[in-house]
């Protein structure tokens, strides 16, 4: 049997797995030299990767239309652990983030990463498009609820994503430019509202954001120590396993949210040129799968799981090279960590999903 | 019953507008990674320059490394000063936690007094917060057993073993070689702070002063990798502190300490000089001091209590002491008068006892009266009326003149900076400092040493070694031979100066016969000498008066019933042999009378029979 019967059958999209097994070599390669060397360490990611790696593939398994029907119940749930992890959650890092069921700790705000692009595809599937004014604002809710509720353990890098993920379905949906553009400008008025409503160390971070310098071994040091790293990297990078920001521990969070710094300080601006590069075949796949989607639930969905994806590493990068403040995401595909990629290899399983349940229609 | 409207889902419509938003998508999505492309290449491309340098600076620590400083050797070989190996109990402020409370616990496990906590709060003030401050030198090897095994409990505490210079004579040369100490923020300003950077000390005075560059060495660097919280990774790069030069100075320290047993227990210095070279073989100032005291970090009582000290044992009488000559002129003031015919050795005077200028009232008095007086019999018996006759007779330009052939009245360029350069007195140098006309009388009294004119025992040291040398002049000099490390001995040549030549070079042998006598004849002055020394030797006493005496007083008085502040400085300069001088001195005891002449005898029997060098130990 041929590789690509296999692929067929296993509802694998090929163009998509090969790009991301690209990604993760290359991602190893970097947190072997991030993580100091550590085999114990690149075990723990490749566990991972082969665990997020089975999720995609039963999640690529399930048929869109199974998706769809279930869609209000996996929303409904999801809302119900975001609830239940602000009353009896786990604290990590200062915010309230993790849930624990029988010994399995997890993020919910994670789930909502599906929920409500499901929720909304769903929504505007049965309903016609263009979008009505009452429409709008039951989308609203849908996304602003768990939204709010993730932003108040704090997590405003999930919140921002998943804010992201719900607005894009409304983009894809053809959500009129006027509204988004006021949209747009009421974010931009209400971001010094914003302020009063921000934890200590998150306005401690725009502070920092706007001005790094205003405290160089505090709150300003990740960024300071980061923007050496990819500056000293230089065109062509220090070279694998030798970047002195990460070795001798200046750049703090090398393995985790940090990690691009460490591949911009060893492989320099070419390095990271194939990096965005491979980031953006994928998005470029992702757009591919969404036209090519056969109904409206699917080509929503797999648009919305495009863009959050453009934007998880967009705001990484964005944050790590200082254009934006930094709020506490990973870099897909590359940081240390089972949760995130857990979560987003399975919204791959679900664009396979989309692209390999296509009925053969001719047209 | 109506139909509710469903309106038919345009297909066509909404693949079109999947498609066209996800071209907007793209587009959008583009220009968001070129605006992260472009940052990129910012940072990584236009400002690479600034951030290498920055991380360079992050991870690369250049520590410098002290040189060792150059020992200090006496000219036999023997040493003076050396650097000794001392564990030292030593503090990093910023990562000791709670400071006070630890050095109070410190306190219990290694004694630490009043004195060495002042000494360290006084450093901390002074040093970077990541700096390592002495807190207690000279650890015993209890001691650092017992902090070893509590170290754990100290964080920022360790324990250092260093090099500390030690003088092992201590005191004794204390006013030669001077001593080194921290620098302080005056001399951060004058030194080239790179070859310092690894450096506590300095030379603060003498020898350690003035040959500080050649003592210092140059210092070594190593590339260390640090990481992050500033620990040391691993040494990149070396270059190694090439140690300083080693000094051999031209005292001998058998004869420094004959000297300073001599002179003991009275102020005073004594300068002993090797004529034909003009090496400094003795160098004495008493009282003198620890010089060890100064490298450890003198508190401030105890500098005081030197300091304020009535003998002054800081001061270095024998470069900065200055004295009027005295009788010890008339030697030189004879050979000028005889040079330039103004007397001959047959002219006789009479001495009443007094002298006056003709029209003047004032009388100038005599030790005594000593009746007819030759040139030989003046230097004798150190006749006060001749001289001032032939004073009168020369004018003060000649006396003048012929002090400042000698070296008096300007530095001698010995290897101290702190050298004063004493007074040569002239109607000019009256006007411009005592703001007063010059009197005849000042002429007068210039002739037996009295007076405006002041000089330092060297100076009067330098002076006999070129009376000695029969006008030979040759730079005072402390300095043997250097040696550096890896090159060969280097020794110092005698630096030659313009030589006094007489018209008729016989007067030399008819001065020096006159001073020989000053010891040999009954009525010399230095008489007690006694005789038969095994060698020959011509000297001059001088009696520098420190009670002035009333016009209407006796001329003599006896010295013993003065308080001792009061008594006449004693001054006596020799050298020996006669015909071929080995060794030329002065010697200046204060307020010791005549004290000076048994103390000649002392040094030169010492220098002059003495069989083999046989070794000092400290």
């Amino acid at each position: 049997m041929s590789f690509h019967k296999i692929a067929h059958y296993l509802h694998i999209d090929t163009f998509l797995l090969c790009t991301m097994t690209l990604l993760f070599l290359m991602g190893l390669f970097i947190l072997y030299s991030a993580g100091n060397q550590s085999f114990i360490l690149i075990e723990k990611q490749i566990m991972h990767i082969l665990l997020a790696g089975f999720i995609m593939l039963l999640v690529a398994q399930v048929p869109p239309i199974v998706w769809q029907r279930w869609a209000p119940w996996i929303y409904g749930l999801s809302l119900a652990f975001l609830v239940a992890v602000l009353l009896m959650g786990h604290i990590g890092k200062g915010a309230q983030r993790w849930l624990s069921i029988s010994g399995f700790r997890f993020q919910p705000a994670e789930f909502m990463k599906f929920a409500i692009p499901l929720l909304l595809a769903w929504y505007y599937n049965k309903i016609h498009l263009p979008l009505s004014f009452k429409s709008i604002l039951i989308s609203a809710a849908i996304i602003m609820v768990p939204v709010l509720l993730t932003a108040k353990q704090p997590d405003l890098g999930t919140a921002i994503l998943l804010f992201a993920a719900g607005s894009a379905v409304l983009f894809f949906a053809g959500l009129s430019v006027r509204i988004m553009a006021g949209i747009t400008l009421l974010l931009t008025t209400g971001m010094p509202l914003l302020w009063y409503v921000m934890h200590d160390y998150q306005r401690q971070r725009v502070l920092t954001f706007l001005n790094p310098e205003r405290d160089p071994l505090g709150a300003g040091y990740h960024i300071i120590q980061s923007k050496i790293a990819i500056g000293s990297g230089g065109l062509f990078g220090k070279g694998w396993l030798t970047g002195t920001q990460s070795h001798l521990h200046f750049l703090p969070e090398h393995t985790t949210d940090f990690i691009f710094a460490v591949c911009s300080e060893e492989f320099g601006f070419m390095g990271n040129i194939l990096l965005i590069t491979l980031f953006m075949v994928i998005v470029m796949r992702g757009l591919y799968i969404t036209v090519h989607a056969q109904d409206t639930f699917t080509r929503l969905l797999a648009g919305s799981i495009t863009v959050t994806f453009f934007l998880s590493f967009f705001i990484n990068i964005g944050m790590v090279t200082g254009i934006l403040p930094v709020v506490g995401l990973p870099l897909p595909f590359i940081s240390y960590g089972g949760s995130s990629l857990v979560t987003s290899l399975a919204s791959f399983g679900m664009l396979m999903s989309i692209r390999t349940h296509r009925k053969l229609i001719t047209t | 019953m109506r139909k509710a409207h469903t309106p038919f889902k345009d297909i066509t419509h909404e693949v079109e507008l999947t498609e066209h938003r996800s071209w907007a998508a793209f587009i959008v999505m583009l220009f968001l990674v070129l605006l992260l492309l472009c940052r990129l290449a910012y940072l990584q491309i236009y400002k690479n320059q600034v951030y290498t340098t920055l991380s360079t600076h992050n991870w690369l620590d250049l520590v410098p490394l002290e040189p060792i400083r150059g020992l200090i050797f006496d000219r036999n070989g023997i040493l003076l000063a050396d650097n000794t190996p001392v564990f030292s109990l030593d503090v990093i402020p910023d990562k000791a936690k709670n400071l006070n409370k630890m050095l109070a616990e410190v306190g219990k496990i290694i004694p630490l007094s009043a004195a060495d906590l002042t000494l360290f709060q006084k450093q901390l003030k002074q040093h970077r917060r990541f700096d390592e401050i002495p807190l207690r030198l000279r650890l015993t090897d209890l001691e650092v057993a017992r902090f070893a095994e509590n170290q754990y409990r100290f964080p920022g505490f360790l324990i250092k073993a260093r090099l500390i210079r030690h003088y092992p004579f201590s005191n004794s040369f204390s006013h030669v070689l001077g001593y080194i100490g921290q620098i302080n923020n005056e001399e951060l300003n004058s030194i080239d702070t790179a070859n310092y950077s690894a450096s506590r000390y300095i030379g603060k005075l003498g020898i350690e002063k003035y040959y500080e560059e050649d003592l210092h060495g140059k210092v070594g660097y190593q590339e260390v990798e640090i990481d992050a919280n500033g620990e040391p990774i691993r040494v990149l790069k070396q270059i190694k502190p090439f140690p300083g030069k080693n000094l051999y100075l031209s005292v001998d320290s058998q004869l420094q300490l004959a000297a300073e047993k001599a002179l003991d227990g009275h102020r005073g210095a004594i300068v002993a000089i090797e004529p034909q070279t003009g090496q400094i073989l003795a160098l004495v100032s008493m009282p003198h001091y620890d010089p060890n005291l100064f490298v450890l970090g003198l508190s401030s009582a105890d500098f005081q209590h030197l300091q304020q000290h009535p003998d002054h044992p800081l001061y270095n009488r024998a470069i900065r002491g200055l004295y009027p000559l005295a009788s010890t002129i008339k030697p030189y003031l004879a050979l000028e008068g005889l040079d330039k015919d103004i007397i001959s050795s047959e002219d006789t005077i009479y001495d009443p006892g007094w002298f006056m200028l003709k029209n003047s009232e004032h009388v100038f008095r005599d030790t005594k009266v000593h009746g007819t007086v030759d040139l030989t019999k003046a230097i004798i018996t150190s006749c006060d009326v001749y001289f001032y006759e032939l004073a009168s007779k020369m004018g003060i330009k000649r006396i003048d003149n012929v002090l400042q052939q000698f070296g008096f009245g300007k530095l001698s360029g010995i290897e101290m900076d702190e050298e004063v350069a004493g007074v040569v007195s002239s109607p000019e140098w009256k006007r411009r400092v005592k703001k007063a006309p010059w009197y005849e009388g000042d002429t007068i009294i210039s002739g037996i040493g009295q007076g405006y004119m002041q000089a330092t025992p060297l100076q009067l040291a330098v002076a006999v070694s070129t009376l000695a040398n029969r006008g030979k002049r040759v730079a005072p000099s402390l300095l043997f031979a250097q040696q550096e490390l890896g090159k060969a001995f280097e020794q110092q040549s005698p630096i030659l100066m313009d030589t006094i030549t007489l018209n008729d070079e016989e007067n030399w042998d008819t001065i020096i016969h006159a001073m020989q006598k000053v010891i040999d004849a009954p009525d010399g002055t230095a008489h007690r000498f006694g005789p038969h020394p095994g060698y020959t030797i011509a000297g001059k006493t001088g009696t520098a008066q420190v009670h002035s005496k009333k016009q209407d007083e006796e001329g003599l008085e006896d010295q013993k019933k003065l308080p001792e502040q009061l008594r006449d400085h004693s001054l006596f300069i020799a050298f020996a042999p006669a015909e071929q001088p080995k060794i030329a001195l002065a010697i200046i005891v204060e307020n010791g009378s005549t004290a000076a002449v048994p103390l000649a005898k002392q040094i030169l029997d010492f220098y002059l029979n003495k069989k083999e060098p046989s070794h000092v130990i400290p």
